[in-house]
């Protein structure tokens, strides 16, 4: 457990002393979120109805922004294989990386929310249903991102690939996500999300360390 | 030959050994293409010559009789891609890499067609080429996971490494895809609960369904043997490349 400690602070350590990734991300989704106006105009009532699924798209683009980080930093540097020799199973490395991964990317991305929801003029009600829709969403974005990076870690350019990957398998994610800011079907699609975040992180792990120790020998 | 010496020597050993592969299945290459094209022979004159109009849909019924197999056949590939990545990852069956490389173009192909037919028969018959139906969209991200892995492909340098990273990927999405066509459906039918069409239709006669399952046989036969062929051409691929490599190093040497 000390271990696996170890690899948590680790990851968070190097995600503080990396510098601006994090408000790189975080300003990433705000202007995703505030270009939206200028594409559809500013009219409020439009803003308002489309407002929860601009939401989410713009949390789905900046977590594809920041897979690239997750491996590729341990890969380039050989730290990666050295990970691969500890005592530590592969696959509870990721798990480390994948906690701190959310930590990093997805938390501030549901603290800025708020943000976004005043510029797209989002009512006090459907704000808190987006926040928790988005707390349980994206752990599975995550996790789904794990995955990609990890199977793309061992191509040189694989960070254009990933997101390739990545995105038709975060469809249902997408769906249940929107679904469950939606006033009538929330409770059933919050559900849904919430077990596929539950079954994405308890499997992702183990599949991202296979595809890892696969493609790195 | 050395192989001769192994004691046991069964289809499956035999057929590890990519030349032996190619020597053993080059002799059903000829009788499949003819198989192939002799079903679809018969099946496209049952199609255009022996089969009744729709009453409501008229002659656009017969898009159906190329639309249908191509629909079965995105599907059949994917089950095909994702036993060989079993293969590759359990048994390490040198072959069921090609056979996964092999599919996965073909599986894109089958599965653009069946959108592309799909969409020549929405036009007439429900007034519009595409619709966020259930089964269309869902047809449509299988389409986007096939380009993907397509991509993945072309991305690896070492062909031998990529094998086993995209089997892995290939088992998540076969994971996967049941629960993205179970969310499509959920979504599709919060978004639209009145459907303009039903798929129950009238309940199909005798005369559409022999040259619906002739085609059917058509097309599956079809796939066999591109696959077959692919494979080949693969094995030859790689051992092009090792030749190229053995050359390169021979000259600085």
């Amino acid at each position: 457990m000390s271990a696996f400690r170890a690899m948590l602070v680790r990851e968070l350590r190097l995600a503080r002393r990396g510098g601006g990734d994090v408000l790189t991300l975080v300003l990433f989704f705000i202007i995703v979120g505030a270009i939206v106006p200028f594409a559809v105009g500013p009219d409020r009532e439009l803003l308002a109805r489309i407002a929860p699924g601009m939401v989410w798209i713009a949390a789905f683009l900046a977590m594809l922004l920041g897979l690239d980080r997750l491996f590729r930093p341990d890969h380039e540097d050989g730290s990666l294989i050295l990970l691969r020799q500890a005592d530590l199973p592969l696959s509870a490395v990721v798990a480390a990386k994948l906690i701190t991964h959310w930590l990093v990317s997805a938390l501030p991305l549901i603290v800025a929310s708020p943000f976004l929801a005043m510029l797209l003029a989002m009512d006090v009600e459907t704000f808190w249903r987006m926040l928790i829709s988005l707390l349980v969403g994206t752990p599975a974005l995550a996790a789904f991102g794990a995955v990609g990076a990890a199977v793309t870690v061992a191509i040189r350019r694989g960070g254009l690939i990933a997101p390739i990957l990545v995105a038709p398998l975060s469809i249902p994610v997408l769906i249940f996500g929107t679904g469950s800011i939606s006033a009538t079907q929330s409770s059933a699609a919050l559900l849904f999300l919430a077990a596929l975040s539950l079954m994405a992180v308890a499997l992702a792990p183990f599949a991202a360390a296979l595809a890892i120790s696969s493609g790195e020998d | 030959m050395s192989i001769d010496t192994t004691p046991k020597q069964s289809w499956w050993n035999r057929i590890a050994h990519p030349g032996q592969f190619v020597a053993w299945t080059t002799p059903l290459l000829w009788p499949l293409t003819i198989l192939t094209a002799v079903l679809f022979v018969v099946g496209l004159w049952f199609a255009f010559f022996n089969s009744p109009e729709d009453y409501q849909m008229g002659d656009t019924v017969r898009i159906m009789y190329v639309h249908v197999p191509n629909a079965w056949l995105s599907q059949f590939v994917y089950g095909v891609m994702a036993v060989s990545a079993l293969g590759t990852l359990v048994w390490r069956h040198p072959m069921a890499d090609v056979s996964m490389k092999a599919a996965a173009p073909l599986g894109a192909l089958f599965t653009a067609l069946a959108l592309f037919t799909g969409a020549l028969w929405g036009r007439p018959t429900w007034g519009t080429f595409w619709e966020w139906d259930g089964r269309m969209t869902s047809t449509l991200v299988l389409l986007f996971i096939y380009l993907g892995i397509v991509a993945l492909w072309r991305a690896f340098d070492d062909q031998l490494r990529a094998a086993r990273v995209i089997a892995v990927f290939t088992l998540i999405g076969a994971v996967n895809i049941p629960i993205i066509k179970f969310s499509v459906d959920w979504w599709s039918t919060l978004h639209q609960p009145a459907s303009v069409f039903r798929a129950d239709g009238p309940t199909m006669p005798g005369s559409i369904l022999t040259p619906l399952f002739v085609m059917f046989f058509a097309f599956t036969f079809l796939f066999i043997t591109l696959q077959l062929k692919a494979m080949h051409t693969e094995v030859r691929r790689r051992r092009v490349m090792t030749l190229q490599r053995k050359a390169a190093q021979g000259s600085t040497a």
